[in-house]
């Protein structure tokens, strides 16, 4: 779906916890996420610090939509 | 004897199902699960002597498991090593092919594992290891196990390998030369001539598929631009209204989120059988984060969110499904005037 989406034109990142999986199926801006079954958020923190990890990811993720790439490109810290 | 140590996930070592997905590796004693139809198909020429087991999302989540892993394997001193199969399990054939290679790598031993053509682990390992090309359900198993355990006897005893088709293996791009009986000239004739008539050919220089689509420019202003949210992980009105389905999904959902500033346990759930649902069913913008792109579009930070967001589950999707499901959402995304996509994956 991500490959599609840019192909149409598109700017996308991809936020996923497996990066290799996101580079296989052909993510060019890939932000790495907390878990599988809870990529932007994490049951062991309180409500507050959660949403407070999640905006931190979706900050970097909106960051990499504004970064000129060449190629793949992991969105690490 | 071959001494054989077998990989297998939390489910096929009748552990548990997604909600066991997360059990660090284990090593027993002997064979379990799948390990028993490898016994029948080695006809006593070799033995299962150990069974590692891990949970998928402890394996993707977790680097150190490579290492424990090794270590485990290591002390059965094994001749060939044997993982999954995985048929079309994403995270399972991911393990699979990377503690497979690791293994390879660091023991020196032979390796086979077994997957789907479209599990992301072939195209991921498909060049480092043999992975004989199985069915994408567990129902194949009858199918894949007797090759698999011919190909790593072959290995293990190191007897010459046969092409993919003749043993059943995804091609690995390795070439070897071969007397043919028939020369160049008259196989290339024979090959036009089959094409023109419009019969089946095949091509002796098969040519690498590469689709790689390049990087689109940036968003230059974010403050005024439009952006949509778009999920392969199963987030759906509550009650899942369109039915998608837990797995090899056949559509996607178009869903309205105008007005909608936080996900609710009781608004929002998730279809997607391939994870364990209970986070994202409490509270499902830990997988679509409506409730921090409402801040920030309350913020000026971004332009806005776009008041519709798009759902599949993927798990176990054909990839022809999800390029169309892809290529449908851009189209409407585009049409409604969005500059950019943040996607998200479990």
């Amino acid at each position: 779906m991500v490959k599609e989406i840019e192909r149409a034109g598109l700017p996308v990142v991809h936020m996923c916890t497996i990066v290799p999986i996101s580079k296989t199926v052909g993510a060019n801006r890939i932000v790495p996420t907390v878990a599988i079954p809870h990529p932007l958020g994490n049951p062991n923190l309180s409500k507050e610090d959660e949403k407070a990890l999640r905006r931190k990811l979706v900050e970097k993720a909106l960051k990499a939509l504004q970064t000129p790439i060449e190629d793949q490109t992991v969105f690490e810290d | 004897m071959i001494r054989v140590v077998h990989y297998i996930n939390q489910f096929f070592a009748q552990i548990g199902g997604e909600e066991k997905a997360n059990i660090p590796p284990e090593v027993r004693d002997g064979i379990l699960g799948p390990g028993m139809a490898f016994k029948a198909a080695f006809k006593g020429e070799a033995e299962i002597v150990a069974t590692v087991i891990c949970g998928d999302s402890y394996f993707a989540e977790n680097q150190s498991a490579v290492s424990q892993i090794l270590e485990m394997i290591k002390k059965y001193n094994p001749d060939l090593f044997i993982a999954g199969p995985a048929f079309n399990a994403g995270r399972y054939g991911t393990a699979c092919g990377t503690i497979a290679k690791a293994v390879k790598d660091n023991l020196n031993i032979p390796v086979v594992t077994g997957m789907y053509v479209e599990n992301p682990g072939v195209d991921l390992f498909k060049k480092d290891i043999y992975i004989i090309s199985t069915k994408d359900n567990a129902a194949g198993m009858r199918d894949a196990v007797p090759k698999m355990a011919a190909l790593g006897l072959k290995l293990a005893k190191g007897e010459a390998i046969g092409a993919p088709d003749a043993e059943g293996y995804i091609p690995r791009g390795i070439r070897k030369n071969y007397f043919a009986e028939v020369r160049g000239s008259k196989r290339a004739v024979d090959m036009l001539v089959k094409k023109i008539k419009g019969e089946q050919f095949e091509s002796e220089f098969v040519m690498p598929l590469f689709d790689k689509v390049a990087p689109n420019p940036p968003v230059l202003d974010i403050t005024k631009a439009k952006i949509a949210l778009v999920t392969s992980g199963g987030i759906v009105p509550k009650g899942n209204p369109d039915k998608i389905e837990s797995s090899s999904a056949s559509k996607f959902g178009e869903y309205s989120i105008e007005g909608v500033y936080d996900l609710t346990e009781e608004t929002f759930e998730t279809a997607h059988g391939g994870y364990d649902p209970v986070y994202a069913n409490k509270d499902a913008d830990r997988v679509l984060p409506v409730d921090v792109l409402r801040e920030l579009e309350k913020e000026g930070i971004i332009g806005k969110l776009h008041e519709k967001y798009y759902s599949t589950v993927g798990n176990g999707t054909a990839v022809k499904s999800a390029a169309k499901f892809g290529a449908e959402i851009a189209k409407r995304l585009i049409a409604d005037g969005v500059e950019a996509v943040v996607l998200t994956s479990t």
